[in-house]
């Protein structure tokens, strides 16, 4: 960037038309290699080219980033050596975020979307901004506008999809949202393509490659940070334990990676990573499932972790209230004899859902590095040290989620494949879609089905009164 | 910029053939002839321009007596058929990343991009089969693990490429790598979810699949042909080769031909039909009842058009309608997956995706306007003609709690007896 900026302020040099202005005083960017090209009228593309190609080796290191720690910090801590600032300044702020966390979980589930929400908007912001300095795209307006679009169209399509299932009696009784709804796959399409088609018009004679590169980092970064928000917002609608146990499995398993690494680690884990150790990743296995174990045991007694989050139309809010299901009432389970030696007890009364906490936190542990190693691998590439500035001693906003993303598609997929079957809302809904004759055919299979399982008595009254379970008995 | 480029590959420590390469591609140099030796021999006297246009009429001929071939084989083969065109568009966008980042010396890659390839598939396939086939599932026992499990599996065997490009992030290499990785994925999330859809699309019945891609190459054809004769105004300056009167003849051209063969087709049962895997005979059938949109009906012609042809109704097929609507999209909104294509081929100096067909270029060049024709048919489906599958929602009621059956149950009942549709004279029989 250093030398776009000589060759652009001189002469009428080829890099003219691509230079970007000098914008940031801190090279944040700086990415551009020492072209040892001389002035002549090579083509932008090519140059583009060029630095696919080439190694990273030929990439200059970027400067440190301006210190954004807020000044009461700064004059709290300004007698201490600079060593021991950044470590109170990054303890600090982990405490900070930690009761930021309880603070949302205490306001309830809608503020969680929110939060979840406003993470990802940012995620996305964070991660185009290094595409944009990467390719020195800021002279290219459409592109910013181009890709706020597309994140807007996806959201609006996984939206669509999520809340037509949970606000089902809401959206019933509006006209409006009923036709939204019922052609939302093609809404959302139409609105995909406009965008398909801007870009297309948009691009420009000497900077084709550029703007499909964009257009793919684009759609790589709605890939992994959209579909993961929402994956996690389906996680919360399911039970508010489903996302605070996997996501506390994730920041407890870096807080005690850290810990043992600092005090045990002895043998390198990574090359990607140096500072990770083996002593490290198994002292976090460890101390992950047993806190995994403890929070889902700490947690399932509460109704309002425990039921799956509805939207009450009478009272028009989010409600968490159930009888919650056998996954979340006590139950005996006799120990192995070694273990029994051990304990010297008979057997032992645990949730179901602990067992499966177990399985969450040993992915959490075991798998969920990886995702931060992509994210380290992914800065080296890019030679950046941090994705963004915005929490003062950690970084950006991704490089606190970086672990968490494999972990909200496996949660999701755990949850599908062993917890529950298909989604009763959505299948409600799509019932209600039906043509009338397909719906009467449908109820009267579902009736024999069901009084077939003795589910439902066949009522001998005429006044179609509803079925009810055979437990409950009728007079 | 020849030395330039060839110093800097030197400099890099580049292999010989790397930057030739590489050169080749920033000056465009002309293909390689593939076309057949006994073409090319019937055709040595005509002067080279002739030449190339006998090879791309023939060429294009074949392709399309190759298409009518495999229709008439069945919606077997067509499965296979778009298996193959999507592996083959696979390879060639992803050697096209391997030319350009020239990362052949780094082998995972390719086992890598292949088996995320086998990944995307299994999944997608997966998801299908079970819809199509849940008898046959359902009986064998392996296959209903594997159909109960079916994502988990699924996402495990991802995990386990995720993972193993992460172990071969080489120290000088990792932005080749990660471009890469965004190259195939990219790819797969382009060619392989078009594929399925294409796939959901013929289940539903082979009309769906083969007028859309009828009018797709029809309208490719038309407007050549518009534009050979009439065209003067430039359409876009990403193909110059393409007019306005190109486009505009091939618009109204498609949607006629698109009303035509709709027509045609609709009278037959085979097309009609939703494709059916039989358990009894273990194949695919098409046989059924038509369903009301391709029964001929009468409908009235307004009065502007009653003046001119002089009738009072016309017997069209409701699907008649349909087509006109999937044509238009075809000539207006396909030709922009062309454009897409057009400028990705200028971005990276390649004049054909591959060499495959001779006189066209690789099999990329010929599917570049479907891309958006298969999603746009599937949404079209979707949200227009059916809803969800009936028979799909029993089978997921049955897979819920009692209490949820009969909560949905109930609405269900409610919803009805408030439509008329249940009385209490009915529910009890």
């Amino acid at each position: 960037m250093w030398e776009l900026r000589h060759r652009g302020g001189g002469g009428p040099g080829p890099g003219g038309e691509a230079a970007a202005p000098p914008r940031e005083g801190e090279a944040a960017g700086g990415d551009h290699e020492t072209e040892s090209t001389s002035d002549k009228e090579t083509d932008i593309d090519d140059r583009y080219g060029d630095l696919d190609s080439r190694t990273d080796s030929d990439i200059p290191e970027i400067p440190p980033s301006l210190d954004r720690t807020p000044e009461i910090l700064k004059k709290a801590l300004s007698g201490l050596s600079s060593r021991w600032k950044n470590w109170w300044i990054r303890g600090i702020l982990t405490l900070t975020m930690i009761s930021l966390f309880f603070l949302i979980i205490y306001m309830g589930s809608f503020m969680l979307m929110l939060l979840v929400l406003s993470i990802q908007v940012k995620c996305f912001h964070e991660i185009i901004t290094i595409g944009y300095r990467v390719y020195h795209s800021y002279d290219l307006p459409w592109f910013r506008t181009l890709s706020w679009y597309f994140l807007l169209c996806v959201n609006y399509f996984f939206y669509g999809e999520t809340v037509a299932d949970y606000f089902a009696t809401f959206v019933q009784r509006e006209e409006q949202l009923q036709f939204l709804i019922r052609y939302h796959r093609f809404i959302s399409f139409a609105l995909y393509l406009a965008g398909f088609c801007m870009f297309v018009l948009s691009l420009v004679k000497k900077h084709y490659r550029l703007q499909f590169y964009m257009f793919a980092w684009t759609h790589v970064t709605l890939l992994i940070t959209v579909t993961q928000s929402h994956l996690v917002i389906q996680n919360l609608f399911e039970g508010m334990i489903w996302f605070l146990v996997p996501i506390s499995s994730v920041i407890c398993n870096d807080i005690a990676a850290y810990i043992f690494g600092f005090f045990f680690g002895r043998t390198p884990l990574i090359k990607l990573s140096p500072k990770k150790t083996w002593e490290g990743f198994i002292g976090g296995f460890f101390s992950t499932v047993i806190f995994g174990f403890i929070a889902a045991y700490l947690l399932s007694k509460y109704q309002y972790f425990v039921c799956p989050v509805e939207y009450r139309s009478d009272v028009n809010s989010f409600v968490t209230e159930c009888e919650p299901s056998e996954l979340f009432q006590l139950q005996s389970y006799s120990l192995p004899p070694f273990l029994k030696a051990v304990l010297r007890r008979e057997s032992v009364s645990m949730y179901p859902f602990q067992i499966h906490s177990i399985a969450l936190s040993t992915f959490a542990s075991l798998i969920g590095p990886f995702g931060g190693f992509f994210a380290s691998g992914f800065k080296r590439a890019f030679k950046i040290k941090d994705f963004a500035n915005t929490i003062p001693g950690h970084g950006g906003i991704m490089d606190r989620f970086d672990c968490q993303y494999l972990m909200a598609t496996f949660v999701h997929v755990y949850i599908t494949s062993f917890i529950r079957g298909p989604n009763p809302s959505k299948v409600l809904q799509q019932l209600l879609v039906l043509q009338p004759e397909q719906q009467l055919n449908i109820y009267k299979t579902l009736k024999t089905h069901l009084i077939e399982k003795g589910i439902l008595q066949p009522t001998l009254k005429t006044d179609g009164c509803c079925g009810q379970l055979v437990s409950s008995s009728k007079a | 910029m020849n030395e330039e480029s060839e110093s800097e590959a030197k400099a890099d420590g580049e292999t010989a053939s790397d930057s030739e390469s590489r050169v080749e591609a920033a000056t465009l140099p002309p293909s390689a002839d593939d076309t057949p030796e006994v073409l090319n021999r019937a055709l040595s006297n005509l002067s080279s321009r002739w030449k190339n246009w006998w090879v791309r009429g023939i060429l294009t001929l074949a392709m399309i007596a190759f298409f009518f071939i495999i229709i008439y084989l069945g919606p077997m083969v067509l499965m296979m058929i778009v298996m193959c065109v999507q592996i083959k568009c696979f390879h060639e966008i992803i050697t096209i990343g391997y030319n350009v980042y020239h990362s052949y010396d780094l082998p995972w890659f390719r086992t890598l991009s292949w088996y995320f390839l086998l990944c995307v598939n299994y999944f997608f396939y997966g998801e299908t089969v079970t819809d199509y086939f849940f008898t046959l599932v359902q009986r064998e026992e392996p296959l209903r693990i594997l159909s109960k499990y079916h994502r988990f599996i699924s996402f495990t065997l991802y995990l386990t490429g995720f993972c193993m490009f992460v172990l071969s992030l080489v120290k000088k290499h990792y932005r080749l790598q990660f471009y890469m990785f965004g190259w195939t994925h990219v790819t797969l999330l382009i060619v392989v979810t078009q594929s399925h859809l294409v796939i959901h699309n013929l289940f539903e019945g082979m009309i769906w699949f083969i007028v859309p891609i009828s009018c797709v190459i029809c309208n490719d054809i038309m407007a050549y042909m518009f534009g050979f004769f009439f065209g003067r105004t430039p359409l876009i300056k990403l193909s110059p080769k393409k007019t306005w009167e190109g486009f505009i003849g091939g618009f109204f051209a498609t949607v006629v031909f698109g009303l035509l063969l709709s027509y045609v087709m609709s009278g037959y049962r085979c097309f009609v039909c939703p494709v059916e895997y039989n358990n009894d005979t273990n194949s695919f059938t098409v046989d059924c009842e038509p369903s009301g949109l391709f029964r001929l009906q009468e409908y009235n012609i307004p009065g502007v058009i009653q003046s001119i042809i002089g009738w009072k109704t016309v017997r069209m097929y409701p699907f008649q309608i349909h087509s006109i609507a999937l044509s238009t999209f075809a000539s207006l909104i396909g030709p922009f997956g062309g454009f897409f294509a057009s400028g990705f081929k200028r971005a990276f100096k390649i004049k054909d995706f591959a060499n495959t067909i001779p006189g066209h270029g690789g099999i990329m060049d010929r599917f570049d306007c479907q891309y958006l024709m298969a999603t746009f048919v599937n949404v079209y489906i979707a949200s227009f003609i059916r809803g969800p599958n009936p028979s799909k929602l029993v089978q997921q009621f049955l897979t819920l709690r009692p209490d949820q059956q009969l909560h949905i149950f109930n609405t269900l009942k409610s919803h009805l007896t408030d439509k008329g549709m249940l009385t209490a004279a009915t529910e009890d029989k």
